[in-house]
């Protein structure tokens, strides 16, 4: 199933949840909707599903007007953010709930619902839990009923609203591996909405970063996180350095110190300047771009972050390798290995 | 460790008293604030038990007491006189009518309050707790003024030969517009606290309205509706002063219960007064044991809400 979705525009009030939305997602696709929150990507999502009507716009499944249809016609399945799974019923009778609406001529007789539902629990791990009813579940449970339910009705499209976002660290990790092994396996077309970048860039096949009602980039994971569309995404997505800078004459400069990087083709004015941390090289005093002094080094894992004041009066955080030796009072030259600049 | 013995020896001895005084003072306050002088304490809850006996045991006693003064056949054939059975049943009738419809009433209120926004929905919230804030007999003087015969519908009800005043359909009309808070007070609460989140669930897999209000609004809040009914019905049932205006007391026809108490009562006759009130006063002991049952599963269906 293909969704299109043209020039989708939302207000609740005077507040643009959508502000002109263009998107395509292709049949099989696992797309992310990603972005911080207020950014309109849950009301995008509850839109596709029927759940919200946009001002003007629209939407089409396959071509055909999916707006002419409520949500109970558009044959969506939908995982809530937390769940909302039907509190005084069973495991089972959840999953069953969709099965057992539908319209007596196409609705299956009960040993085919119970088939069916086994199945699906089967698929999600969870057949020994049949009998339990959500308040006895866990996080990580509840959230993988949740989506054998939304999948008994055999939706064309699956949609997923911060699917692990009330989940702790480690029990998110494991579902989002196996959310990616399952969406290969039943390949119906997704979209799950994440405000979590580390998510969208693991699981999905193409990322659609958002902010305040529009669209920022669409992308693979590698093109949104290496080449950023602006400042925005590069903020967004990745630890960045940020800083704001002056274009003059061909020279660009922080404060009121020149910076040795090329200003090619930048219009002169105010611009910002973003390099990735572990893009800043550290050198010898006077080898880089900038220089600085560095204030602190923590270790970190497999890199020193290092909190280095630049000459030029910015206080910037950088990871360096651990076997560089760095000190806090020593005077060190940085270089960007990558670095973009978007004006504004 | 070293840190710790170096700063007591470091402290100096008015230092070290004077943190000591301080110490005893905080716990001697502390044990002031949680508990009081034990007579404090006892005359506090002797208080309360002497208030609740004189306020609320001894009148219930006193209601039985005088049922049953002259024995248990006196109390039995005062029940069974005509009058009597006719102010049981009718009361029983008009609760049962004011009881449905404020059933209805109450889920589609709640329902529009809860799950949707819409203009004028705190008026709206406003008016329906107006019944509890306007005194009854104002309700029901409301119902004479539009349905009696010098009323605005007076003529045209004449004309068609409908009886509302003095009749059942008044006295149902005045009661349900006295309890018509009960139902809609119990569940604005529950189902705003319910969200709309599980009725979306139910759409989206492909439930039609119907559907998803029989097999997810209603189960959801089926303890909520039982004990709106249950108030609502006690005070159906025991409701006066609304009654008294519209009813026009035509004995054996148009009184309730607690206009027949009131009767009986002016008439003297105290055994049966007390025999029909000491009914009233048993459908408020059990309205009460019921409403602690029902409270109880409330309060579990607000637990398993608590992802």
């Amino acid at each position: 199933m293909t969704i299109e979705v043209k020039n989708l525009v939302k207000k609740f009030g005077s507040f643009a949840a959508l502000d002109g939305v263009d998107l395509k997602v292709d049949n099989g696709e696992l797309l992310a909707l990603l972005g911080p929150s207020g950014s309109g990507k849950t009301t995008l999502l509850r839109i596709i599903a029927g759940l919200d009507w946009p001002d003007s716009g629209e939407v089409t499944f396959n071509g055909e007007d999916a707006l002419a249809q409520g949500a109970r016609e558009r044959h969506v399945g939908f995982v809530f953010q937390h769940y909302a799974l039907f509190r005084h019923m069973t495991v089972f009778e959840n999953v069953a709930f969709g099965l057992r609406v539908q319209p007596r001529a196409v609705r299956k007789d009960e040993a085919a619902i119970r088939a069916r539902v086994k199945e699906l629990l089967d698929l999600v791990q969870l057949d020994w839990l049949a009998d339990r009813y959500p308040s006895q579940l866990s996080g990580g449970q509840r959230q993988r009923i949740a989506l054998a339910r939304a999948l008994a009705i055999e939706p064309r499209i699956l949609l997923l609203d911060e699917p692990f976002g009330a989940l702790d660290a480690k029990v998110r990790k494991e579902l989002r591996r196996w959310l990616r092994s399952l969406h290969h396996e039943i390949n119906v077309t997704s979209i799950f909405v994440t405000h979590d970048q580390e998510e969208a860039l693991e699981v999905a096949n193409r990322v659609v970063v958002m902010d305040k009602g529009r669209i920022e980039q669409i992308g693979s994971p590698d093109d949104v996180y290496e080449s950023p569309a602006s400042a925005f995404v590069h903020g967004f997505i990745g630890e960045s350095i940020e800083l704001p800078i002056q274009v003059e004459a061909g020279v660009i400069r922080l404060g009121d110190r020149p910076l040795r990087l090329a200003a090619d083709g930048l219009a002169p004015g105010a611009s910002k300047l973003f390099v990735r941390r572990h893009d800043m090289l550290v050198g010898p005093p006077g080898s880089g771009a900038f220089e600085g002094a560095v204030q602190h080094v923590r270790n970190f894992g497999p890199v020193q972050r290092a909190e280095v004041a630049l000459s030029g009066g910015e206080t910037v955080e950088i990871d360096a390798p651990r076997d560089k030796e760095l000190r806090a009072g020593d005077t060190i030259g940085l270089e960007p290995r990558r670095y973009r600049i978007f004006a504004g | 460790m070293t840190m710790q013995i170096a700063d007591s020896v470091s402290l100096s001895a008015p230092d070290a008293k004077a943190r000591a005084r301080a110490r005893a003072h905080a716990a001697a306050a502390q044990d002031n604030l949680r508990t009081e002088p034990r007579a404090v304490r006892i005359t506090i809850i002797a208080l309360a038990i002497i208030f609740l006996s004189v306020f609320v045991v001894l009148p219930l006693v006193v209601v039985f007491a005088q049922a049953f003064s002259k024995g248990i056949l006196a109390y039995l054939s005062a029940l069974a006189e005509p009058e009597a059975l006719a102010a049981i049943k009718l009361t029983l009738i008009v609760a049962a009518i004011s009881v449905g419809l404020n059933l209805v009433f109450g889920l589609v209120a709640a329902w529009a309050i809860a799950k949707f926004d819409f203009p004028g929905k705190t008026f709206l919230v406003t008016l329906i707790d107006l019944p509890f804030s306007v005194s009854p007999v104002i309700s029901g003087l409301v119902f004479v003024l539009l349905f009696g015969a010098q009323g605005y519908f007076g003529s045209w009800l004449r004309d068609h030969d409908i009886q509302i005043l003095f009749a059942v359909p008044g006295i149902a009309l005045a009661t349900t517009f006295v309890t018509f808070p009960f139902v809609a007070r119990a569940l604005i609460p529950l189902m705003q606290e319910q969200g709309t989140q599980e009725e979306e669930a139910a759409v989206s897999l492909g439930a039609s309205g119907l559907q998803t209000f029989f097999r997810v609004t209603l189960p959801n809040i089926k303890w909520g509706v039982l004990y709106g009914v249950l108030l609502c019905n006690a005070r159906a049932m025991g409701e006066f002063g609304a009654v008294s205006v519209v009813s026009g007391h035509i004995r054996g026809e148009t009184n309730t219960m607690p206009l027949l108490v009131e009767i009986l009562y002016n008439e003297y006759q105290f055994v049966a007064a007390f025999a029909i009130a000491s009914l009233l006063a048993m459908l408020a002991l059990i309205t009460l044991i019921a409403k602690t049952v029902l409270e109880r599963h409330l309060d579990e269906g607000h637990d398993a809400s608590d992802h």
